[in-house]
C-alpha cells in the first residue's frame, strides 16, 4: 500500500480557471435521486487520473463528469443507460464494473470456477463416511 | 571509510551466503543415504501433549543418530549467523552516512539534506530503491541468521534444506544490490549538500511503512525456506509446520499492521472520505497477507491433525510469490495506481526473473517431490479441521479472484480492449465470499477436532446466530441500506458473539495464551466488517458552496465557516478554513488546508477529521467561487474507525498467539530437556 | 490435500505459475497503450450546438459537420500548454486549405482571444463548451484532442495529444479522403 499519493501531488500541467459545472460539487436536492447518482458515479472511471473513481477526482473533466450523471438522474434518466451512453463513447475502459462481453466473461466465471476447483480439492481431505 | 566499510560488508554477507548454500547441497547431498522420514514429524500437537516424558527422549534419540554427514552439517549453522550479523553491519553503515550527511555518497546525495530532522536522515536511508532493498535483505540475513540459533526441534537435515533455501533467496538480491543497484557508489566532486527528500515524503509512516512491511515478506520468505527444506528432505509433518508457524504468525502481524495502517494513511490524504480503492496497489499488499492468513489455518491442521501437508507446503510457495508480484507490480508500474512509487521497469524486469527462479524452482520441486509425501490425515467434514478447510478454500478463492481481477486489464490489452477492473467487480464477487467466510469464522472455534456433533454444534451457535439475526431484523425495520452493509452489520454482530464464545464455561486463567490471541483476532473481524458495513451504510456527505457565518447541517452536527486565512509552511503555502462544528454542548474546531507548493507546482487538500467515539466528522476546504463562497466537504462517518481499530485488534490477537505458542514451545523443550536427564 | 491425486495433476500449479509469469512478463516488456481512445471512429458526430465565443466567429453545431464538405474538429484550450506546440501545426493544416473546427473546452473570452493572437486563429468556428459536454459526448478525455469529420458528419479518425509537425501530412491526407 504504502507511500504517497500522486493523485494529489501529480504536478498540474495547467487548469482551466472556470468555475466548476454546477452540478460537480452541490447535491442532487433529493436524497434518494443524489445516492442513486453517487453510486454511479463511484464506478465510473476518471479518465484523466491515476486510477479514481469520478466520486473521487478533483480533476476538472471529473468534475464535469459528476455534473452530467446529476443532471441525467436528475431527469429521470436511470443508471444504467447513462453508464450505457458513456461507454458508446470511451468503451469499456470508463465503467470499473467489466460488461459482461467476449473479452470479460473470464472474468466473471473465475470466482464460480475458482470455487468449484476449490470444493474438488477440499472433498479429498474428507474421509467418505462409512455407508 | 564508512561507506566502503559497508560495502566490504555486503560483499562479505553475499559470499557468506554462496557458500551456506553450497554447504548446505553438499552436506545434503552427502547426507542423502540417511534415513528419510523422520520419526518426529508424524507425531502431532494432540499427541504431543499427551505424550509421556519417555516417548519425547526416544525422538530425540532418533534425531541424533540420523545425521551422517554432521561436519558440513554443523557448519551451515554459524554461517548464516555470521552471514546475518554482517549484513546488519553493512545496513549500519549505511545509516551511519545517512546521519553523517556524507555527501560524497551517491545515495546521501540523491535523497538528504544535512539540514534535515534526524529521524529522517536515518529513514532516508531506506526511504529509496538502493537503500530499502538493502533493509529488505538485512532483515532477511537476520531473520536467516535467527532460525539458525533459534530452530532446535525441527531434524537438522530439514533445517540445513531450509537455511541453504534462504542462502539461495538472499543470494539473488545480493547480486541485485552490489551489481545493479549498489547503496554505497560514491560521488566525486562531492557537492556542498545534498538534494533533499521529496517533503511529502517526510512524514513519520514512512520511517515505520516500509519496514513493517518488508518483516511481513522475510517472515514469509522464511516460512518459503521451510518449505522448500521440507521437500527437499521429503519431512512434511507436525514438526515442520511448528518450526513454521511463528514465522508466518510474525510475518502475518506485520502485514496486518502494514495494511491496516495505509489504509488509514489513505484515507486521510486523499480527502474524499475512502478508505479502500481496490487500487493495484493496495490488491499486491493484500493477496500476500490472505494467503499467510490461509497459511496460518492450514499450519494450525497440519501441527494439530497432520492433515493437509502438500496444501501447507503450496501456500507457502504462494504466500511467497504473492508478496514478490507484489513487490513487482508496485515497482514495475506496469498497472495504473493512485499510490505513487519510485517506478523503473529495469528494476522489474530483474525482481521478475528472481520470482522466475524462486517460485518456478519451488512449484517443480513441489511437482516432483510431493507425490513422495505420505498423504496426511483426512477428516470429518464436521469438524474443527473441516472448518479450517472451508477457511482455506474460501480464503484462496478471494486471493484468486484479487488476483484474477487486478491483472486481467493486462490480459485484456493482450486482446487490444482497454479494461478497468474496480471496486464494484470486487464488490461483487468477494464480498459475498468473504461474508461466507466470517460466518464459517463463527462456527469454526465452536466446532471440536476430529468429529463433532450436529445438533451440540447448533447449540453452542444459538446466541450468535439469534444476535445476527436480531440485529438483521432491526436493520430492515429501522434503516433502509444496501444488502452488503446489512449483512455485513448482522454477520459482525453474529461473529462478536461467536468470537468470545469459546472461552465461555472455561476456566480463563487456565485458557492459553493462544487461545486468547484467537478470540482478539477474531473479534477484530467483527470489528473491523462492523466499521466497513457502517461506513457504507450511514455515512451522510454534504458538499456545499458556504458563506462565512453561515450554519451547514453534516450529520448529527452543525458545522459554521468561521474565517479563512492564509498560513506558510516549510515548502508551502496554504489557506486555512477555520470550522466549528456543534452538536448538542459539543462543539469542536477543525481546521482543514489547502496547500499549495512552488516546487513541482502542486495543491493539495488537506483534511481535517475529527474523531469522538461514535465516528469520524472528516471535512475538507475546497475552492472559492465568484460570490465569496468557499466549497466545502463533509462526511460525518458512523464508526468509521472501528476499521482500522478492528485491524489492531486482529494484530494484536496474533502477537497473543505467537507469545502463547511461543511460551509453551519453551516450556515442551523443557520438559524435553527433563525427559533426556531423566533417560541418561 | 494430496490423496487421489493424478501424478500430472501435481505439475499444474506449475504451468498456472507460468501463465502468471507470461501475464505479467508481457505487462513488463510490451506495455500496454494508455492512450484513452474515443469509442466514437465510424459512428455519426453527436448532436450538439454550440454558441460561438469570439466576437465576429460563429460557434459550432452538428449541421456544419454533416453539410457535405469535411472537417478537422480540434478540441482545444487557451489553458492548455500543449495547445500552444500545435498552434502552428494547425496553421499549416488551415494553408493546406484543410477546414478547421474549434471546440473550447472551459475558457473565458478574454483567455481565448489572447490565446489567438498569440498563437493564430486557424478556426473557421469556434463553440463554447463550458462543461465539457460536447467533448465527453465525443469521447474526448482530455486538450488537445482533433477529429477528421467526413462530409456526412461521421468520425473517421481521432487524434489523441497536440499534433505534431509529422502528423500533419497524415492527417491532412485523412480529411481530403474523408469525403
Amino acid at each position: 500500500m504504502a507511500a504517497l499519493c500522486i493523485a494529489l501531488a501529480a504536478p498540474v500541467l495547467a487548469d482551466p480557471s472556470t468555475p466548476p459545472a454546477a452540478l460537480a460539487y452541490t447535491q442532487l436536492r433529493d436524497p434518494a435521486q443524489e445516492a442513486t447518482a453517487k453510486a454511479l458515479m463511484e464506478t465510473l472511471r476518471c479518465l484523466v487520473c491515476q486510477g479514481q473513481s469520478i466520486a473521487d477526482s478533483d480533476a476538472s473533466l471529473a468534475g464535469d463528469m459528476r455534473s452530467l450523471v446529476r443532471e441525467r438522474i436528475a431527469k429521470g434518466e436511470n443508471p444504467a443507460s447513462i453508464r450505457a451512453w458513456l461507454i458508446q463513447r470511451y468503451g469499456d475502459y470508463v465503467t470499473y464494473d467489466p460488461p459482461l462481453s467476449a473479452v470479460t466473461w473470464p472474468l466473471w466465471l473465475a470466482p464460480i470456477v475458482l470455487l468449484a476447483v476449490g470444493a474438488l480439492l477440499a472433498r479429498q481431505s474428507f474421509r467418505r463416511r462409512p455407508r | 571509510m564508512m561507506a566502503e566499510a559497508g560495502l566490504a560488508a555486503l560483499w562479505f554477507a553475499a559470499a557468506l551466503a554462496a557458500l551456506q548454500l553450497v554447504m548446505a547441497a553438499l552436506g545434503l547431498r552427502a547426507a542423502s543415504g540417511g534415513p528419510r522420514a523422520s520419526t518426529g514429524s508424524a507425531r502431532t500437537e494432540e499427541q504431543d501433549a499427551a505424550a509421556p516424558t519417555t516417548v519425547r527422549a526416544e525422538l530425540v534419540e532418533g534425531r541424533e543418530h540420523q545425521d551422517v554427514n554432521t561436519e558440513i552439517l554443523t557448519a551451515v549453522r554459524p554461517i548464516a549467523i555470521v552471514q546475518g550479523l554482517m549484513i546488519a553491519v553493512a545496513m549500519a553503515m549505511l545509516i551511519g552516512v545517512f546521519l553523517n550527511s556524507d555527501m560524497s555518497v551517491k545515495l546521501v546525495v540523491e535523497n538528504s539534506h544535512s539540514a534535515k530532522p534526524w529521524l529522517y536522515k536515518f529513514a532516508g536511508a531506506w526511504g529509496n530503491h538502493e537503500g530499502s532493498m538493502l533493509l529488505w535483505v538485512t532483515i532477511l540475513g537476520l531473520a536467516g541468521g535467527a532460525v539458525a540459533i533459534l530452530e532446535r526441534r525441527l531434524p537438522e537435515r530439514t533445517l540445513i534444506a531450509t537455511l541453504g533455501a534462504q542462502a539461495g533467496i538472499a543470494l539473488g538480491f545480493y547480486a541485485f544490490l552490489l551489481f545493479s543497484s549498489n547503496p554505497f557508489d560514491r560521488i566525486s566532486p562531492a557537492p556542498a549538500d545534498g538534494l533533499g527528500l521529496n517533503p511529502l515524503l517526510q512524514d513519520p509512516g514512512l520511517a515505520f511503512h516500509p519496514p513493517t512491511l518488508y518483516i511481513g515478506y522475510v517472515g514469509i520468505s522464511v516460512a518459503f525456506s521451510f518449505a522448500v527444506g521440507a521437500l527437499i528432505t521429503r519431512d512434511v509433518g507436525p514438526a515442520f509446520a511448528r518450526a513454521m508457524r511463528p514465522w508466518v504468525l510474525g510475518a502475518w502481524i506485520f502485514l496486518t499492521l502494514g495494511i491496516t495502517a495505509g489504509s488509514y494513511w489513505a484515507y486521510y490524504e486523499l480527502g474524499w472520505g475512502g478508505w479502500w480503492f481496490w487500487d493495484p496497489v493496495e490488491n499486491a499488499s493484500l493477496m500476500p497477507w490472505l494467503a499467510a492468513t490461509a497459511l496460518l489455518h492450514s499450519v494450525t491442521v497440519l501441527a494439530t491433525r497432520d492433515g493437509l501437508r502438500a496444501w501447507t507446503v503450496m501456500l507457502a510457495v504462494v504466500a511467497f510469490s504473492m508478496s514478490m508480484i507484489g513487490t513487482f507490480l508496485v515497482r514495475s508500474g506496469i498497472l495504473t495506481s493512485v499510490h505513487a512509487f519510485a517506478v523503473d521497469p529495469k528494476r522489474g524486469a530483474f525482481i521478475l526473473v528472481l520470482l522466475a527462479i524462486y517460485i518456478g524452482g519451488a512449484l517443480a520441486l513441489f511437482a516432483a517431490r510431493v507425490g513422495t509425501v505420505r498423504a496426511g490425515n483426512s477428516f470429518e467434514l464436521f469438524s474443527r479441521e473441516g472448518a479450517l478447510v472451508a477457511n482455506n478454500l474460501l480464503l484462496s478463492v478471494i486471493l484468486g479472484v484479487v488476483l484474477i481481477g487486478t491483472l486481467y486489464p493486462i490480459v485484456a490489452a493482450g486482446f487490444g480492449v482497454q479494461l478497468s477492473v474496480g471496486a464494484p467487480f470486487f464488490d461483487k464477487t468477494v464480498g459475498p465470499i468473504a461474508l461466507i467466510l466470517v460466518a464459517v469464522m463463527g462456527a469454526g472455534p465452536l466446532l471440536r477436532w476430529r468429529r463433532d456433533d450436529g445438533q451440540a454444534v447448533a447449540a453452542r451457535m444459538m446466541w450468535p446466530i439469534a444476535v445476527a439475526c436480531f440485529v438483521a431484523a432491526g436493520l430492515v425495520v429501522f434503516a433502509s441500506i444496501g444488502i452488503l452493509p446489512l449483512l455485513g452489520l448482522s454477520l459482525a454482530a453474529g461473529l462478536a458473539i461467536a468470537s468470545v464464545a469459546p472461552l465461555w464455561g472455561r476456566n480463563l486463567r487456565r485458557t492459553p495464551l493462544f487461545t486468547y490471541g484467537m478470540v482478539v483476532a477474531h473479534l477484530g473481524i467483527a470489528v473491523s466488517l462492523a466499521g466497513m458495513a457502517s461506513d457504507s451504510a450511514f455515512t451522510t456527505e454534504t458538499l456545499v458552496a458556504a458563506r462565512v457565518g453561515e450554519p451547514v447541517k453534516a450529520g448529527p452536527f452543525s458545522v459554521v465557516l468561521d474565517g479563512i486565512k492564509p498560513v506558510v509552511g516549510e515548502n508551502y503555502s496554504a489557506l486555512e478554513a477555520q470550522l466549528t462544528a456543534t452538536r448538542g454542548d459539543q462543539t469542536i474546531v477543525l481546521r482543514p488546508q489547502s496547500r499549495y507548493f512552488a516546487n513541482p507546482v502542486t495543491t493539495t487538500n488537506e483534511s481535517a477529521i475529527a474523531t469522538r467515539w461514535d465516528g469520524q466528522l472528516y471535512t475538507v476546504l475546497g475552492q472559492p467561487d465568484d460570490q465569496g463562497r468557499w466549497q466545502l466537504r463533509l462526511w460525518w462517518k458512523p464508526f468509521v474507525t472501528l476499521i482500522w481499530f478492528g485491524g489492531a485488534l486482529i494484530a494484536l490477537g496474533g502477537a497473543l498467539a505467537l507469545l502463547g505458542r511461543w511460551r509453551r514451545a519453551a516450556r515442551t523443550a523443557r520438559r524435553e530437556e527433563d525427559a533426556r536427564w531423566a533417560a541418561a | 490435500m494430496g490423496r487421489g491425486m493424478k501424478r500430472w495433476m501435481l505439475w499444474l500449479p506449475l504451468a498456472v505459475f507460468a501463465l502468471l509469469f507470461a501475464v505479467v512478463a508481457a505487462g513488463l516488456f510490451r506495455p500496454a497503450d494508455r492512450t484513452v481512445r474515443s469509442a466514437m471512429i465510424g459512428k455519426p458526430i453527436p448532436n450538439f450546438t454550440l454558441p460561438g465565443m469570439v466576437p465576429g466567429k460563429p460557434g459550432l453545431a452538428t449541421a456544419t459537420l454533416t453539410a457535405g464538405r469535411p472537417h478537422l474538429v480540434n478540441v482545444f484550450a487557451s489553458w492548455c500548454v500543449p495547445c500552444i506546440a500545435e498552434a502552428p501545426q494547425l496553421m499549416r493544416l488551415k494553408a493546406m486549405g484543410v477546414p478547421i473546427e474549434g471546440i473550447a473546452i472551459r475558457d473565458t473570452r478574454e483567455d481565448l482571444l489572447g490565446f489567438l493572437r498569440r498563437n493564430g486563429d486557424p478556426y473557421e468556428r469556434i463553440g463554447d463548451d463550458q462543461r465539457s459536454a460536447v467533448q465527453v459526448a465525443l469521447g474526448s478525455s482530455g486538450v488537445p484532442e482533433s477529429f477528421v469529420v467526413d462530409g456526412a458528419g461521421t468520425i473517421v479518425l481521432q487524434h489523441v495529444g497536440d499534433i505534431r509537425a509529422e502528423d500533419v501530412d497524415d492527417i491532412a491526407a485523412a480529411v481530403r479522403n474523408a469525403k
